[in-house]
């Protein structure tokens, strides 16, 4: 794929319901989801309450509940979704042809959540 | 002198009348000249080049011709005449090969150079064809245009197996045209619901539903691997990931389409994923423009026709010196399949700042869902009843305002239109008295009223005493209204619903899910009415327990439902890695494992190793990756997983008993190995302990456990409910039983009851209480055969159940969960 998509592999490889991780050298790990109605979302794999892997959540509708303790986070927005509060970093993410492409600066570029330190 | 020229300009410039050729005689190519023509008959002489030998037909009826309810004739748009009329010269069966933008000519394969003034290119889509072994083999065909459907209809007429890959709307056309045919059908689907980018899971399934009852087989989920030859290069089936295989004379690719972008891309156009070109239709040539499923527009391509129509319109009143300008489309969907009714448009994937309003009839076989964000529609999707298909449609591209009419507005337009009936309390309020309000109980209004005037102050209440509402729940809305109005503010509050989706109980859906047979949780959901179209976090891990409790050995397991203790078969810790507990049969251990352990421990660096409060070994801070092979290990010198991440059966504690304790008066260790045995992989409510104490001394703390055992001179105690937990019960008698096999039997039937009747995450102290002893310990006693039917269910159950999930994943099941996707080095500035 040409320009600054980074190629991450076929669809296939994430089942819908579920997420994957990406481990990035000297930056934080990233999530890709796949929602049951077949979307797709990357997000920083950090909880912006205690930091917890939002890759192991339980996906539902196009939020994730976060394992720890059990805030949803909005996969579209990286917002935290009902009374708390924060906001996750998201990654662009583009499907074509079967494949999973990131913004490459965004995937490498990108920092921690506000409220992590 | 190769400045750009306005259309005007070039045509003062050359006196005569321009020309314009289109590539393309399909939908867009036909439509853009009619278009021009109907503007402007005298500007251009018209060439147009179609690689198809045939005049312009309707691609979208293909289906119907493929179905046998329409032949070719009755699809032609423009027969040969229409060209004559107006002057047209048709190139047909001679596609283009060549644009010389330089000479501005285009040259098609037979040679023919014709120049152009303005070019039109309308070239569609290709289909794509997934490029699995076997692809090429005779007999592998897509669905696109007439000779795709003469070669379907040819394999059809010997009869057979046909396989279709894909699950949208084109192979579900396929699907249904081929098995009119007397084809037998299977449809290959990667993703887990058809047509998702249309409809979503709730809709899908029905769909699914729908397609399997007339006979078609839907894999979904199914990955095609290689398609299988019959040794002479043609078709004799497929191969799935899974490795299942599947015949058939045919296989149709409908995996996608590609916008057919080679001719403009070999002649230098700017082309990202189709042509790109501006609001005029223009491309990065001005005096090329393009039109169809092969342009790009604003970022979007586009699949459908009514997009088409629009582009041909700003393309001819370009073309005519009038530029409107094309500003992109909201596109609907409906499914050609007749006696299915489907409607689907715009966004309907939801999100933080959307809303769903959503209506299930299960009765009616009926699914409406309409997406909101800022009190205006932005997607829906219908099943069963699309009458009001273009009135949310009508809503949506015009982005009106709804707010006044959403009360009533998935009840569709004649409801939502009504005036004063867009509140519902109002339209129940104006129904009379012998409307009938529950279909399932003929329940009439009056009698509601009655019942609520009688003292009937809430949703339940009502179910009990007039049973409106007490069956199939649809009506549910309709006597809250009728609540609301008649009591005003003093209506009740109901019983707790299983979560926010629902307005069932934990009992009413446990209770239905047996009564009505519902195997599979997007079925629950249709079938009960859930108001979210997948759930969520609180509902989907209790639906996944209650059927699996309902159906062993039926039901499989949905992963995506379960917390990440349960998927990944470990404790999640704060860091994010997990600790792993081996089981140890009722407290007990050897050198050996003792010796695995330690090597485990070391070997996968476990930063704490500690002797838990259940009489076992917790390894800590363990990495997610490294989860299958430390199990692994441990499997290899008899370990299994100790569940301790469960809600489940965790640990049977022991005390030493009578081998060695002076004491002891029964074998308390041996008890406990053997209640462990029976126990454990068993699914429950909530988690399960156990333990058995030799003597009264109780050192296994029995009384503080879901069942404990005390042993005394003439048998044993039995003991239910207890919890040392939050909040700390002791327990109560059960009863007392003589031998080993009774407890043993007694503690299976009580945990089955439990397993039953519990809520999901509910432990036994408070649902004890709940329910009551007495009730608990008459279901258990007061019934002769009650104790061996419920230990048989439990034991049947359990024959699913007792298979370690950590062989399972060590030997390489479901390694997705465990290793990562991918790695990203900066460096190196690549994914591995
Ligand atoms: C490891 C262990 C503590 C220890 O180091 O001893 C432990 C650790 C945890 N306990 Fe426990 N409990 C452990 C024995 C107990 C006991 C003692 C016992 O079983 O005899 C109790 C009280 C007895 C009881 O359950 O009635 C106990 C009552 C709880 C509770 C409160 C349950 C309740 O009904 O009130 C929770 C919270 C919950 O389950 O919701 C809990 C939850 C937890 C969790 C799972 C918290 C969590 O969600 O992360 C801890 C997991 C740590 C891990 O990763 O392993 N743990 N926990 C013990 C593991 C036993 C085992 O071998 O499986
Ligand atoms: C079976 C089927 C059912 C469908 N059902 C629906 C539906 O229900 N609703 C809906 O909205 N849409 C439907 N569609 C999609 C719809 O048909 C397309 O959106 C529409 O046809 C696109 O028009 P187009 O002119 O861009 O492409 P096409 O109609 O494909 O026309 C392109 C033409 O260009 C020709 N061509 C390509 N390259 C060259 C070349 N180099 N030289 C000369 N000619 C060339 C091709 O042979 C083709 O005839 C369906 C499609 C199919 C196949
Ligand atoms: S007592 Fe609390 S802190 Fe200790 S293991 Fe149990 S849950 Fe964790
Ligand atoms: S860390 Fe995610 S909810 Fe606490």
């Amino acid at each position: 794929m040409i320009g600054n998509w980074l190629d991450i592999g076929p669809v296939t490889q994430i089942e819908p319901g579920s997420a994957r991780t990406l481990p990035v050298e000297g930056s934080d790990e990233i999530a890709v989801f796949h929602t049951m109605r077949g979307e797709f979302y990357a997000l920083v794999n950090v909880c912006p309450h205690k930091q917890g892997p939002l890759s192991q959540g339980i996906v539902h509708g196009d939020a994730v509940a976060c394992p720890l303790h059990n805030w949803n986070i909005s996969l579209k927005t990286g917002n935290v979704l009902g009374e708390d509060d924060g906001c996750v970093p998201t990654i662009p993410l583009k499907v074509d042809a079967g494949r999973i492409y990131l913004l490459r600066e965004a995937v490498l570029g990108q920092t921690s959540p506000a409220g992590a330190d | 002198m190769n400045a750009p020229m306005s259309f005007e300009e070039s045509r003062q410039a050359g006196g005569t009348r321009e020309t314009l050729v289109v590539i393309g005689n399909g939908m867009a190519g036909c439509r853009a000249v009619e278009e021009i023509l109907a503007r402007d008959p005298d500007r251009y002489a018209i060439t147009i080049f179609g690689a198809e030998p045939r005049v312009n037909y309707n691609r979208i009826m293909l289906s119907p011709v493929l179905a046998g309810e329409k032949e070719f004739d009755d699809i032609v748009i423009n027969a040969t005449e229409w060209y004559e009329d107006n002057g047209i010269s048709l190139v047909s069966g001679d596609p283009v090969e060549t644009i010389d933008r330089d000479a501005k000519a285009v040259v098609a394969r037979s040679g023919l150079r014709v120049p152009y003034d303005k070019l039109v290119i309308a070239t569609g889509s290709d289909p794509f064809i997934i490029p699995v072994p076997g692809h090429d083999l005779e007999g592998v065909v897509t669905f696109r245009d007439l000779d795709d459907v003469n070669t379907m209809l040819a394999a059809a007429a010997n009869g057979g197996e046909a396989v279709v890959i894909g699950g949208g709307l084109l192979g579900l056309e396929a699907a249904h045209g081929l098995s009119l045919r007397g084809m037998k059908v299977t449809v290959v689907h990667l993703m887990p619901t058809l047509m998702e980018r249309q409809l979503d899971e709730a809709a899908g399934y029905l769909l699914k539903e729908e397609l399997e009852s007339r006979g078609q087989t839907i894999l979904t989920g199914a990955n095609t691997k290689q398609i299988i030859g019959d040794g002479e290069g043609k078709v004799a089936g497929i191969e799935l990931e899974d490795g299942t295989r599947i015949k058939a004379s045919i296989v149709v690719m409908a995996a996608g389409i590609r916008p057919a972008t080679g001719l403009a891309k070999a002649a230098g156009l700017e082309c990202e994923r189709g042509i790109m070109v501006d609001d005029n239709m223009v491309s990065s040539d001005p005096d090329v423009l393009a039109v169809g499923e092969c342009v790009q527009h604003r970022g979007l391509c586009y699949g459908l026709v009514a997009p088409l129509w629009e582009m041909c319109r700003a393309l001819a009143d370009f073309a005519t010196q009038e530029p409107s300008g094309y500003e992109g489309s909201v596109t609907s969907t409906k499914l050609k399949v007749s006696g299915i009714d489907l409607f689907s448009a715009g966004d309907f994937s939801g999100g933080a700042e959307c809303e769903d309003i959503v209506m299930r009839d299960a009765a009616r076989g009926i699914y409406k869902r309409v997406v909101l964000k800022d009190d205006r529609i932005i997607g829906a999707v219908l099943y069963g009843d699309t009458a009001d298909g273009n009135w949310y449609f009508d809503l949506m591209r015009k982005e009106e305002d709804i707010s006044d009419i959403r009360e009533g507005l998935i009840f569709g337009q004649a409801f939502a239109s009504g005036g004063a009936l867009a509140d519902p309390n109002a339209a129940v309020a104006a129904l009379s008295d012998d409307a009938e309000i529950c279909g399932c109980n003929g329940v009439s209004k009056g009698t509601v009223v009655q019942s609520i005037l009688d003292g009937a102050a809430s949703l339940d209440a009502v179910r009990a005493t007039c049973k409106a509402s007490a069956s199939c729940g649809s009506c549910t809305g309709l006597v809250e209204s009728l609540l609301a109005v008649t009591l005003g503010e003093d209506v009740q509050a109901g019983p707790e619903t299983l979560c926010k989706c629902t307005s069932f109980t934990h009992d009413d859906v446990r209770g239905l899910i047996l009564e009505k047979e519902l195997k599979a949780i997007p079925q629950v959901m249709q079938e009960l009415h859930w108001t979210t179209p997948d759930g969520c976090s609180t509902c989907r891990p209790a639906l996944n327990y209650y059927l699996l409790c309902a159906w062993p050995g039926e039901y499989e397991d949905d992963q995506k439902s379960r917390f990440v203790n349960e998927r990944l078969h470990a404790n999640i810790q704060k860091d994010g890695t997990y600790s792993v507990v081996p089981r140890m049969w009722g407290g007990l251990t050897t050198p050996n494992e003792l010796r695995a352990i330690a090597d485990a421990a070391e070997k996968y660096n476990a930063r704490t190793v500690k002797v838990t409060g259940g009489q076992r070994i917790d390894l800590f801070g363990i990495q997610k990756q490294d989860l299958p092979a430390i199990w692994a290990d441990l499997n290899a010198a008899g370990m299994v997983s100790g569940h301790a991440y469960g809600k489940a059966l965790r640990t049977v504690k022991t005390c030493v008993g009578s081998e060695w304790c002076r004491f002891g008066t029964q074998d308390s260790t041996g008890l406990g190995v053997k209640l462990e045995q029976m126990t454990w992989g068993s699914w429950m409510p909530h988690k399960f302990k156990i333990a058995v104490s030799g003597c009264p001394r109780n050192c296994a703390e029995a009384t503080i456990k879901d069942f404990g055992v005390v042993c005394v001179d003439s048998g044993y105690e039995l003991h239910i409910g207890g919890n040392g937990g939050i909040k700390v019960r002791v327990t109560d008698l059960l009863c007392k039983v003589e031998t080993e096999q009774e407890a043993l039997d007694y503690c299976a039937a009580f945990i089955q009851l439990y397993r039953e009747d519990a809520h999901y995450l509910e432990r036994t102290a408070p649902w004890v209480e709940r329910v009551g002893l007495e009730t608990v310990k008459a279901k258990l006693l007061d019934d002769p055969g009650a104790i061996e039917r419920l230990a048989a269910r439990f034991r049947y159950s359990q024959t699913f159940m007792q298979d370690d999930p950590w062989a399972k994943r060590a030997g390489g099941e479901r390694s997705d969960l465990h290793a990562h996707i991918a790695e990203v080095r900066p460096l190196a500035m690549e994914a591995v």
